[in-house]
């Protein structure tokens, strides 16, 4: 399986997540500039953290204005894997990708730590590795995390098993400790939480590992 | 505005607000130009004839420093020094101090000097891997200062998370003496392939100086003068000196320089960024190195504000700006790389044999001055020097605590500022982005692991200024050597240290003696352990109505971990490991928490350290780890043995059950040159057979969070999760 990187002007965790799929699960992968108009020849996009182009106006609000992203919605509309990861779950809710909004934190400082998260749907192509309310301990890394929706929002998210993952506690405000969710087909996942910098038990935690293995798992159900 | 005449300058004397001295501006006009120097060369001479330019007040005292060492690829001079690890690959880091800029705007003053740091890194051809800082303000008692506190730590972390480089540790303190004058001090570490090592340097005829980066405006003109200057009531609010930061142009500016150095150093013949003192500074200093001239033609620089005059151009401190020499052939190679990176890249000048420095604007040649001037002319003051007052009258004193509660103090110690846990501010910068740390903030140093290696470089920021202000030499040793057992403790072998030497109005002859004795202090024990000093800035003049801070030397200091399997923490692992303390503990109460606490002041003179006994030491816990029979490893401090035993068994919420020959007093004591270490009781024979020398075996790590000790005077047991409380929740509820 070969994955897109995309890298927008301050995006910062872009080698990190290059890193996770190329020696965490070792398939191919690629940087991609946000200025590319083609993602042809790629089976999923990954948009990584970081501060595109420095959070200027609202988190992810300029980046959904660069040439790549008409073809991470051609991807997400074909049914394709994207996953945005903390500044990319911004740029996704941004994009209307995904339902709700990520707003400043409760105590409106950054928080940087590791946090357990619940796996709420274990039968997604980014979690059939993990099984349903199992822990795993995930760093988080954020200032304008706290997902926001309304409360129809919530419950068609809750209707349609699209709460993917959430915090054991309160962690910065988010509704119903939502930490990432997909979309209705659920082929697009945002998350604040950043699996990438859980690959190896040197750093602290390799429970991010599954979440990359899932999506292969789920490739080669497709593919077959 | 009208510039005034050379002869205005000269008859008003303006020159002094500027901080030039009537005898420097005499020494410029009669002996080096022969002439009355112009409104704009008047102003590069005050900006680089500045103490925080020139070193003009310190120089002689940092000559004492070593900074050699078989590892040292390039030290003081350069933006910052570089020590060889090995496989082609070094280390490039280096400290620098933001006090003023962060006491008039706290948020812009920390997040510049983090920006300001992290472009002396980069400007070396290295990739910058991780951020540290040493903070120090007055006591969290009122709005004010938790204001300063909040903003100068919203600052770090605001341009260091968007930059994206972890901030893996640091420290907090407070003390009285920073209130109005509190110390931002900022750390950056990077790697570098030593191929791609470039200096600052401007060479060869006609080689092209290219403006990169964000454009010019007219914020922080004069913050090298104002950095050299003074607080005081009426005297503290030039907010035109202070800088603002864009991390985000920086992030370019930091991938765009590293990407052409490692793809095309053909390119690059010399870069250095613009940091205090702006323009002139960086060319003035390339040109200087390299025995070259230089011409600049100030109307092709980026300006984001009308109508600047030649003088402002040259002074602004506007931040995220470099400059590169290249050759002419590759101007549009270069023109064209940072356009792809959608940064500003103009031709402004070049090089020339005649060793002038020569500035054009609007067709008119505004300064033509010899470059040397700028760089190598300023007179270097031998200050008059005197033993504080304080030291003589205090020499005897000895302070002997009293405890009625072992508990009680011990609890109490916990929350103290300076000892509890710093995670309200830590928790708040991103220390984990890259995905290579290996230790995060909260044990004793910082470690970064490099990706494709089995090696790891150890971090750390270290200062008690109360140490150095009740004797400078003794406590300079100390700084540099708690930094080394930090890097120990945490694995590593000490290789290299930076400093940001902070103190007060170096006119003042005990302040003079401070500097003097501590830099005196600092050298005798790097020299002892072959740390060379690479690196470092000095900020003098750090007073508020003529009163001065603690003499304040920080100490950055960088270790080498050559295989990640020795990196240690302070935490203790498992239930039923034994726990020593290695290193004898002696009555050593003045200048610690304790005193601070019984007194609320601190008094006396500090014991001589054995720097020998030091250094046995840290290498036998060297080996100890090298040997791999260490669980955990914990530097003791401030709090003595009572808070480096409560830290090392909060983490993994376990307990201790120990008896010790020492005195319930003696367990605050802060004897130096003692770690606190686990171990697993299987290797318990191994263990003393190597260490031989002062430890004592405490007793073992217990599951429950209990702490049960037994003094020679008493036996107390205590509820763990209550002392941890106290040490986690004491910042967050002096903040709210």
């Amino acid at each position: 399986m070969k994955f897109a990187v995309v890298n927008f002007p301050g995006s910062n965790c872009d080698m990190d997540l290059y890193y996770a799929i190329r020696d965490g699960i070792k398939e191919e992968v690629e940087l991609v500039d946000y200025r590319e108009t083609s993602l042809d020849g790629f089976d999923g996009v990954l948009i990584p953290g970081g501060f595109s182009y420095g959070d200027y106006l609202r988190s992810g609000a300029i980046a959904v204005h660069a040439p790549v992203v008409k073809e991470i919605v051609r991807f997400a509309n074909e049914g394709k894997i994207v996953l945005g990861i903390c500044n990319g779950f911004q740029i996704l809710t941004e994009l209307g990708l995904l339902p709700g909004a990520l707003i400043r934190n409760e105590k409106s400082r950054f928080i940087c730590e590791t946090v357990t998260l619940k796996v709420i749907n274990d039968k997604t192509a980014f979690t059939n590795c993990y099984q349903e309310n199992e822990e795993i301990r995930i760093p988080i890394a954020h200032g304008e995390g706290r997902y926001y929706c309304d409360d129809k929002t919530l419950a068609e998210l809750k209707a349609n098993d699209q709460i993917i993952f959430k915090y054991d506690r309160n962690v910065n405000g988010s509704v119903d400790q939502i930490a990432g969710v997909t979309n209705k087909q659920k082929n697009v996942l945002g998350m604040m939480p950043h699996p990438e910098r859980a690959i190896e038990d040197i750093l602290g935690s390799d429970d991010g590992l599954k979440l990359f293995q899932s999506i292969i798992n789920y490739q080669v159900r497709v593919n077959n | 505005m009208t510039e005034p005449t050379a002869k205005q300058i000269k008859d008003e004397k303006n020159y002094q607000q500027w901080g030039l001295t009537d005898s420097e501006y005499d020494l410029i006009s009669q002996k080096i130009l022969k002439r009355l120097p112009n409104y704009t060369e008047t102003g590069l001479y005050s900006v680089m004839w500045s103490e925080h330019c020139s070193y003009k007040n310190s120089k002689k005292v940092l000559r004492k420093m070593p900074n050699k060492s078989s590892r040292v690829i390039a030290g003081p001079g350069e933006d910052a020094g570089i020590l060889d690890i090995g496989d082609d690959q070094a280390v490039v880091f280096k400290a620098e101090s933001h006090n003023h800029p962060s006491a008039v705007e706290p948020y812009q003053g920390a997040a510049t000097g983090v920006g300001g740091i992290i472009r002396d890194i980069f400007s070396m051809g290295a990739q910058p891997i991780a951020l540290l800082n040493s903070l120090k303000f007055g006591p969290l008692k009122d709005g004010k200062t938790k204001h300063l506190v909040d903003e100068v730590v919203a600052g770090i972390g605001g341009y260091g998370n968007c930059i994206g480089l972890p901030t893996v540790g640091g420290e907090v303190s407070f003390e009285d003496c920073y209130e109005n004058n509190p110390l931002v001090n900022a750390m950056c570490v990077g790697l570098l392939n030593k191929t791609a090592f470039k200096h600052g340097t401007a060479s060869g005829d006609k080689n092209l100086i290219v403006y990169v980066g964000a454009k010019t405006g007219r914020d922080g003109i004069h913050g090298a003068t104002f950095a050299s200057d003074e607080f005081t009531d009426t005297k503290n609010k030039q907010r035109s000196a202070v800088q603002v930061g864009n991390p985000f142009i920086e992030k370019l500016l930091m991938d765009a320089c590293v990407e052409i150095i490692e793809k095309h150093p053909e390119w690059v013949l010399g870069i250095q960024d613009m940091g205090a003192a702006g323009l002139v500074s960086s060319t003035a200093e390339m040109a200087s190195k390299a025995g070259s001239g230089l011409v600049l033609n100030l109307d092709n620089v980026p300006q984001r504000e009308t109508e600047m005059n030649a003088y402002e151009m040259m002074l602004s401190e506007s931040q995220e700006r470099m400059v590169l020499c290249i050759k002419p052939e590759y101007k549009d190679d270069v023109l064209d790389f940072f356009k792809d990176y959608e940064l500003d890249a103009v031709v402004i000048g070049q090089v020339t044999t005649d060793k002038q420095y020569k500035i054009y604007h609007q067709g008119e040649l505004v300064t033509d001055i010899p470059v040397d001037s700028l760089t190598e002319d300023v007179p270097e003051y031998d200050r008059p020097e005197v033993e504080p007052q304080r030291m003589i009258d205090d020499r005897d004193y000895k302070f002997v605590p009293e405890i009625d509660s072992l508990e009680e103090t011990w609890n109490n110690l916990l929350k103290q500022p300076n000892i509890a846990s710093k995670k309200h501010f830590y928790q708040t910068y991103d220390s984990q982005v890259k995905a290579n740390t290996l230790v995060k903030p909260g044990s004793d140093a910082g470690v970064i692991r490099i990706r494709g290696t089995k090696k790891a470089i150890a971090m750390t920021n270290d200062s008690n200024s109360k140490y150095v202000y009740l004797n400078p030499y003794v406590g300079g040793q100390i700084a540099v050597m708690e930094a080394a057992r930090n890097i120990v403790a945490a694995g590593g072998e000490p290789i290299g240290v930076t400093d940001c030497l902070n103190y007060g109005n170096p006119e003042n002859p005990e302040v003079y003696w401070e500097l003097d004795k501590s830099v005196e202090g600092i050298s005798s024990a790097c020299e002892k352990i072959d740390t060379p000093v690479i690196s470092g800035n000095v900020s003098l003049y750090n007073e508020y109505n003529d009163v001065a801070i603690y003499p304040s030397p920080m100490i950055g200091m960088v270790g080498l971990i050559d295989d990640i399997d020795k990196v240690t923490t302070s935490a203790f692992k498992e239930a039923g490991d034994l726990i020593y303390v290695v290193g004898e503990t002696a009555d050593d109460f003045n200048g610690s928490e304790l005193q601070m606490q019984q007194t609320g002041s601190i008094k006396g003179d500090l014991r001589p350290l054995d720097l020998t006994e030091e250094k046995l030491h840290q290498d036998l816990i060297r080996m100890a780890i090298g040997q791999k029979l260490i669980q955990s490893c914990h530097d003791l401090s401030e709090g003595g043995l009572a808070v480096a035993l409560s830290e090392s068994a909060f983490d993994n919420s376990l307990g201790f059950d120990i008896k010790t020959k020492l005195t319930s007093a003696q367990m605050f004591s802060e004897t130096q040159s003692r770690f606190l270490v686990s171990i697993k009781e299987s290797d318990k024979d191994e263990f003393e057979k190597l260490i031989k020398t002062d430890f004592e075996c405490l007793g073992y790590v217990t599951q429950e969070h209990i702490f049960k000790v037994t003094t020679a005077d008493e036996t107390v047991l205590m509820d763990g999760k209550k002392a941890a409380n106290n040490w986690k929740e004491a910042i967050s509820c002096l903040m709210k």
